[in-house]
């Protein structure tokens, strides 16, 4: 029961992530949800086996201190306060964010899954998380913005490979985390080059690098 | 044993131009002394196995499908034979032509032409399907490099890119036939293929995709676009590489295809006739009317190329109609003509390259009077000229000789022979107008531009190189006893209880025709030299101070044949325009583009590129769209897994 409630409470993280206009918000933001994701993955374990206790551990590491203050301080040296205007407007983001909420909650019902699952809402906050991921990757301009998009992403595979937890092994979650922190170290390179090849970070200016 | 040894030579010449790559190589003599040991091996693979009764290797490899099969059979090792000795000669030319002091691409050139060099050796006796198209794809990507190597030039890089686009679509229709034999034969290792096979669909439609494949990377046409553009732009010696052995490279797929196959349909070998004849006679056509002295070989080569083809055709038309002699003669003609080819092309690239070298320009109607200042080059390239022209005393003469004898074998159950025969005539005489008129305009007379004055004899290993290929062609003219054994045993392939060649057409009586075109040949020199020599009157009908504009120019010279081909040929023409009672100096230009690649080809792809410009607007630079694309697919894939 208590899962259900944190489940619920990335999904509400979601509609956050979405309304908000301020860089420095969503970074916290994302950084809670890591979080959220280790109390959930305790709490499915009876018995707290080393492993379970070492992949929450590193990912509250990773997911909220690690990547949030490498973004912090980008976010700092960049003097980035404001997203500017997305592509989509925040009241119609979040429409549509609750759109796809109850997307995910239809089509968590028609995926072929175990039973013990159907009760939770595991496969709809996944959805959910992803989708939010998206959202955030295609309508933000700044590039910052962006990675906080891919951090959220990663939080929706998360969740959807706790599913699994059980049966997965260490080393398989340890190469997904790994990815992350490689990611957005490549993610924070290229906000770096262009920010000084363009004097500003917004990917728009991107555009002019097609052929 | 001989399995290794050809491996150690096909290694050999792969890594020949790694030493360069690394610095420790000038102007790639080393890498020359490497492919001449590698050279001597593989005359020595060549030899053992027309000697013995052939060898075999065969390879675990972890490709699906593929081993790493190789067959050391006759017909292998006599395409063996040019293929190990001419790059030698070649990279020994290449030490002089492109050193390294010039060139900043020398080493480069070098190492793709190693590589190139053992993927054609192996793909003599490749006989797995992957093996093979693996090796075929190695020949390609570095016949690509090796032409792009002069790649400021814009012209160049059209080239290569004309070169790749042919060369590709080559090896796409292959994919398509090496399936279809596979699934005949169940598996990918090439070999006979059962009876009945070739007359249904998908032996039609194999056929189909293997002439096509195969004459892309031959230069038959219609499909020769790459040949005069990737000639000309690549240095001399690659072009005598790409003319005198890549281009072979075709002909040995459709001989292989040829002996896989106990019962071809009569109209495949008739098909291979057509095309053949047709690039024959046209090839010359083209080859009347370029300026350009590379071009103008290339197309040539298309003609040889068409000669082959047509010698591959009517043996197919012997073995469709059980003429076994009609096998033997064509065949072993065709075959011939493929060593003897590689030889005189080889030359007469290597001729031009050091006209070129010595002069700055190809262009025909600033060349002229070299045959003083060069007077080597000059002879070695007349030693070419005519050995192409398939005139005694050399080998050219010997192999359509012996084509010629097929055609008139293949009259009495086929009149279409009879058409071989006329378009065999056709570019003989063609033939000898072209190379008149290369060696005239480039040779003799007097020179049209003040570069030409300048002019010097080449350096030694050019000299040497060139006199070793036209040693070659002298040898095969004047001693065809020595190929025919070798002809027997690889024509023997192409089908059941074939006669022998040398029952059917007499090596001596050739040898004889030879010396006696020789003897004349020298008696017609002594008394021409006598000639030259003579003193002059004062004023001489005008001759006595002649100038170079009252020569014929190379394009006046053609004029007159490419009349008959105005057809085919579509010249452009730039008329002078007279106006007025005086009117003052003016110009007449011709030019011969090719039909298939500046008005065919080039039209459909600038036509193509625009449309498909429209679909650049999917491409439009924001990384949110792409993300988007990204989510759209996968929730198509999601609705698509759900349904």
């Amino acid at each position: 029961m208590s899962i259900n409630l944190l489940l619920a409470a990335t999904m509400l993280l979601n509609f956050m992530l979405v309304a908000t206009s301020r860089v420095n918000k969503a970074i916290q933001l994302a950084a809670i949800q890591g979080s959220v994701l280790a109390v959930i993955l305790l709490l499915m374990h009876e018995h707290w086996a080393f492993h379970v206790v070492l992949m929450a551990l590193s990912t509250v590491a990773i997911k909220s201190v690690v990547i949030p203050i490498l973004l912090t301080r980008a976010q700092a040296r960049l003097k980035v306060i404001q997203e500017p205007p997305p592509y989509i407007g925040y009241t119609l983001s979040i429409l549509l964010s609750a759109l796809g909420t109850g997307l995910a909650f239809l089509l968590a019902r028609r995926l072929p899954l175990q039973a013990g699952v159907l009760g939770t809402l595991f496969v709809p906050a996944s959805l959910t998380t992803l989708f939010t991921g998206f959202l955030i990757l295609t309508t933000r301009r700044r590039a910052l913005t962006q990675v906080v998009g891919y951090l959220v992403l990663e939080n929706g595979v998360y969740l959807f490979s706790l599913l699994l937890v059980k049966n997965m092994p260490l080393l398989v979650e340890t190469g997904v985390l790994l990815d992350l922190v490689v990611g957005i170290f490549v993610m924070g390179i290229v906000i770096n080059h262009i920010q000084q090849a363009f004097d500003s970070q917004d990917t728009q200016r991107l555009a002019h690098l097609r052929d | 044993m001989l399995a290794s040894l050809f491996l150690a030579t096909v290694l050999i010449a792969a890594l020949s131009g790694l030493p360069g790559l690394l610095g420790k190589d000038l102007d790639g003599k080393g890498a020359a002394r490497l492919l001449a040991l590698s050279a001597l091996g593989g005359l020595g693979v060549a030899g053992a196995t027309l000697a013995g009764p052939g060898w075999a290797l065969d390879l675990a490899w972890s490709l699906p499908g593929a081993r790493f099969t190789l067959r050391g059979d006759a017909l292998g090792a006599l395409f063996l034979m040019p293929v190990a000795l001419v790059p030698a000669i070649l990279a020994h030319y290449g030490t002089a032509y492109w050193p390294d002091s010039e060139h900043d691409r020398a080493p480069t050139l070098r190492f793709c032409f190693g590589l190139a060099v053992a993927a054609i050796t192996l793909l003599c006796f490749a006989a797995n399907a992957i093996l093979f198209l693996v090796a075929w794809e190695v020949m390609a990507i570095t016949c690509f490099l090796m032409v792009a190597s002069e790649d400021r030039d814009a012209e160049v890089r059209e080239a290569s890119w004309i070169y790749l686009v042919a060369a590709h679509t080559g090896t796409l229709c292959l994919f398509g036939g090496f399936a279809l034999v596979a699934s005949a034969r169940g598996s990918f290792d090439l070999g006979p293929i059962p009876m009945g096979w070739a007359s249904g669909l998908p032996g039609t439609l194999a056929f189909l995709l293997f002439l096509m494949g195969f004459s892309l990377k031959a230069g038959l046409m219609p499909v020769h676009v790459w040949l005069p553009v990737a000639h000309a732009a690549a240095p001399s010696h690659v072009s005598a590489f790409l003319s005198g052995l890549i281009t072979k490279m075709g002909i040995l797929g459709l001989v292989r295809v040829m002996t896989w196959i106990p019962d071809p349909p009569l109209w495949w070998g008739g098909t291979l006739l057509t095309v053949g004849g047709l690039s024959a006679v046209l090839g010359l056509a083209f080859a009347l009317g370029q300026r350009d002295m590379k071009r103008a070989l290339a197309y040539s080569t298309i003609e040889n190329i068409g000669l082959i083809a047509m010698g591959l055709g009517l043996a197919g038309v012997g073995k469709s109609t059980g003429n076994g002699t009609l096998v033997m003669l064509a065949g072993s003609g065709a075959l011939l003509h493929v060593l003897n080819h590689s030889l005189f092309k080889s030359l007469l690239f290597l001729g031009a390259g050091s006209v070129a070298h010595a002069t700055g320009t190809r262009n025909l109607e600033r060349l002229g009077g070299l045959l003083k200042t060069m007077p080597w080059t000059g002879a070695l390239f007349l030693v070419g000229a005519t050995a192409i022209a398939g005139l005694p005393p050399f080998n050219g003469f010997v192999s359509e000789w012996l084509i010629y004898l097929g055609a008139f074998q293949s009259l009495p159950g086929w009149a279409w022979g009879a058409c071989a025969i006329f378009a065999l005539c056709l570019a003989g005489g063609l033939a000898l107008a072209t190379f008149a008129r290369l060696f005239g305009i480039t040779f003799l007379g007097e020179p049209r531009s003040e570069t030409t004055h300048l002019a010097d004899e080449s350096p030694q290993p050019m000299l040497s190189a060139m006199k070793l290929l036209a040693a070659g062609c002298a040898l095969i003219g004047l001693a065809p006893f020595l190929v025919f054994p070798v002809l027997d045993r690889a024509v023997s392939s192409l089908g059941p209880n074939l006669p022998y060649l040398r029952t059917q057409a007499s090596p001596g009586l050739l040898s004889l025709v030879n010396a006696l075109g020789l003897g004349f040949a020298w008696i017609a020199w002594l008394s021409l030299r006598n000639m030259a020599s003579r003193p002059s009157g004062t004023w001489d009908c005008g001759y006595a101070a002649p100038t170079s504009r009252i020569q014929y120019t190379a394009s006046s010279f053609a004029q007159l044949l490419e009349e008959p081909f105005r057809w085919a040929l579509w010249p452009v023409r730039h008329l002078p325009r007279i106006r007025g009672l005086f009117p003052g100096p003016s110009h007449f230009r011709t030019e011969v583009p090719d039909p298939v690649l500046d008005r065919g080809l080039k039209p459909l792809f600038t036509v193509s590129s625009w449309v498909l410009g429209w679909m650049r607007v999917l491409q439009a630079g924001h990384l949110p769209i792409y993300l988007l694309y990204v989510v759209l697919t996968l929730v198509a894939l999601l609705a698509w897994t759900l349904t």
